[in-house]
């Protein structure tokens, strides 16, 4: 009852806003270019993608993103196990990272556009910056994180080395690597699209809301904002939540959010 | 949240530990200074580091460097002040109200997975090149987290307390003051916390495409043109610092004389 009562409520708040715009467009008060119609924009982003091209940039970016997560979580996984279960590793890497970590990716797009020209290598790079450092902390926290007991407990039954990484250390570290995922993705998300703003590639989400701008397709821009939220949305909600099921919930190891 | 500190071991004096966390930057700029010198790469773009430091010292003494950083962080705190204020009350409203969350939640949910920058283009066309375009675009972008956070925080607090404390005649005003703030503070400061690190992030990024005259994101874009890298990585390096200084001086510092003291984080 409390649920449908919400979820009306809800429905009721997006139409009176969806509402409110369209009236502030219609009215005239500001020109039609720089506050598109709700119809207009929709009827774009199907014309985009009816033809092709906003998939096309969508897929470019997901190859950026996702190319860039894979070197992060190659890179950051490994040294952040490593961290945890070695003191000469964490005694040398985190006194760099947490001086490399307060730098805001973007920071560096000038820097890497000097020294690997325009396009697709500077926004991987960025997107690798900006997802190592979640990554490479969560792994390490998680191996930090793992009751001594159970390490104790499997030594005491015999667990080797290894079977003591793949049995209790790899399985214990599992929330925190998601965790991580998680983070991961949404700063690679961010920096994408700074990315490819400033870094000018002709192809890609973000370039194509920064082109638009100089040509006034207030329309286009609204309809890129709509599909780059979309993706967002679906990879938190479907990719992440699933994997999360699928593994440590599981195990029994989080709880269910609640809601 | 994270323990990004380089925390002394048992038995360890200050100096051993001073030593321990130098000495990964010493071979790194070692490897550096080396790759330099040798050539590896045009010395236009990759400068020795004392070229940075040059570069740095010079752009202090001339004044130029604290220009731009006071604009950056005017930028900045006027955004993050936008963003607390209104974020703070909405998260309040909505933790208060089953109305106002029906409200608001929908509205904030669709806002919130898109990542800030890619507003910026459109702030822009709506607002001009410039200062209002940045600071609105930071608010904006750093409101999200702080509303999260609060409205976790307010629908934290345990009704028990509320009922007890209303029980015992508090009326509304102290009921929010004694209970209520005390009780949601440690996610609020969270949210605040995460709403900065977000502002930061994105102002940067915003200086470089909101043609600002001034403000570090700008000076680090503008010496692409003339390929100075030691100005770049100089800019790099005093916006590093500055992140730095804002997480550790800040918000440990505000936590320890608030939620830590009352006992309610560890």
């Amino acid at each position: 009852m409390e649920r449908a009562v919400s979820a009306s409520r809800a429905g009721i708040t997006l139409l009176v806003a969806a509402a409110c715009y369209e009236a502030v467009a219609r009215s005239g008060a500001f020109p039609a270019a720089l506050l598109p119609t709700l119809p207009k924009v929709a009827s774009t982003l199907w014309a985009l993608l009816l033809d092709g091209t906003m998939l096309e940039h969508a897929g470019f970016t997901m190859y950026r993103v996702l190319l860039g997560l894979a070197l992060a979580v190659v890179v950051g996984l490994p040294l952040g196990i490593m961290m945890g279960r070695f003191r000469a590793v964490e005694n040398f890497c985190l006194p760099l990272a947490s001086a490399l970590m307060p730098i805001p990716s973007l920071a560096w797009v000038p820097v890497f556009i000097l020294w690997f020209g325009l396009g697709n290598t500077v926004a991987i790079l960025i997107v690798f910056y900006a997802a190592l450092f979640p990554m490479l902390l969560n792994a390490w926290s998680g191996v930090r994180a793992v009751n001594p007991l159970w390490l104790r407990a499997a030594g005491a039954m015999g667990a080797d080395e290894r079977a003591l990484f793949w049995k209790v250390i790899i399985p214990g570290t599992s929330p925190f690597i998601i965790t991580g995922l998680r983070q991961a993705f949404l700063r690679a998300w961010i920096a994408v699209v700074g990315a490819e703003m400033l870094a000018a590639s002709d192809w890609g989400l973000g370039w194509v809301i920064f082109d638009a701008k100089e040509f006034l397709n207030a329309d286009v821009m609204l309809a890129a904002l709509a599909v780059i939220g979309a993706i967002g949305f679906l990879f938190e909600r479907l990719v992440f939540g699933s994997l999360e099921r699928a593994t440590v919930m599981r195990w029994g190891m989080v709880r269910a959010a609640k809601g | 949240m994270l323990p990004a500190r380089p925390a002394a071991q048992r038995g360890e004096s200050h100096w051993r530990l001073f030593a321990r966390t130098a000495f990964p930057f010493l071979v790194v700029a070692l490897a550096w200074e080396a790759t330099a010198h040798l050539d590896v790469f045009p010395r236009k773009l990759f400068p020795p580091l004392e070229e940075v430091a040059a570069a740095l010292l010079r752009l202090t003494a001339d004044g130029v460097l604290p220009h731009h950083v006071l604009d950056t962080l005017v930028r900045l705190l006027a955004g993050f002040a936008l963003a607390a204020v209104a974020g703070v009350a909405i998260g309040f409203a909505m933790g208060r109200s089953r109305r106002a969350e029906d409200v608001a939640l929908p509205l904030i949910s669709i806002g919130a997975p898109i990542p800030g920058l890619a507003y910026a283009p459109l702030f822009l066309l709506w607002f001009g090149l410039g200062n209002v375009t940045a600071v609105l675009l930071v608010a904006f972008v750093s409101a999200f987290p702080i509303i999260f956070n609060t409205w976790t925080g307010v629908k934290a607090v345990k009704e028990v307390w509320v009922r007890s404390a209303q029980a015992m005649g508090a009326d509304d005003r102290r009921l929010l003051h004694h209970v209520i703030l005390p009780g949601a503070l440690p996610y609020m400061l969270t949210g605040l916390r995460l709403g900065l690190a977000q502002a930061w992030r994105i102002l940067v990024g915003v200086e470089m495409l909101a043609a600002v005259p001034w403000g570090l994101g700008w000076m680090i874009f503008g010496a692409r043109e003339f390929l100075n890298t030691d100005v770049m990585l100089a800019g790099v390096a005093v916006i590093g610092a500055i992140g730095l200084a804002l997480e550790k001086l800040v918000f440990q510092r505000l936590e320890r004389y608030t939620v830590v003291r009352w006992g309610m984080m560890a």
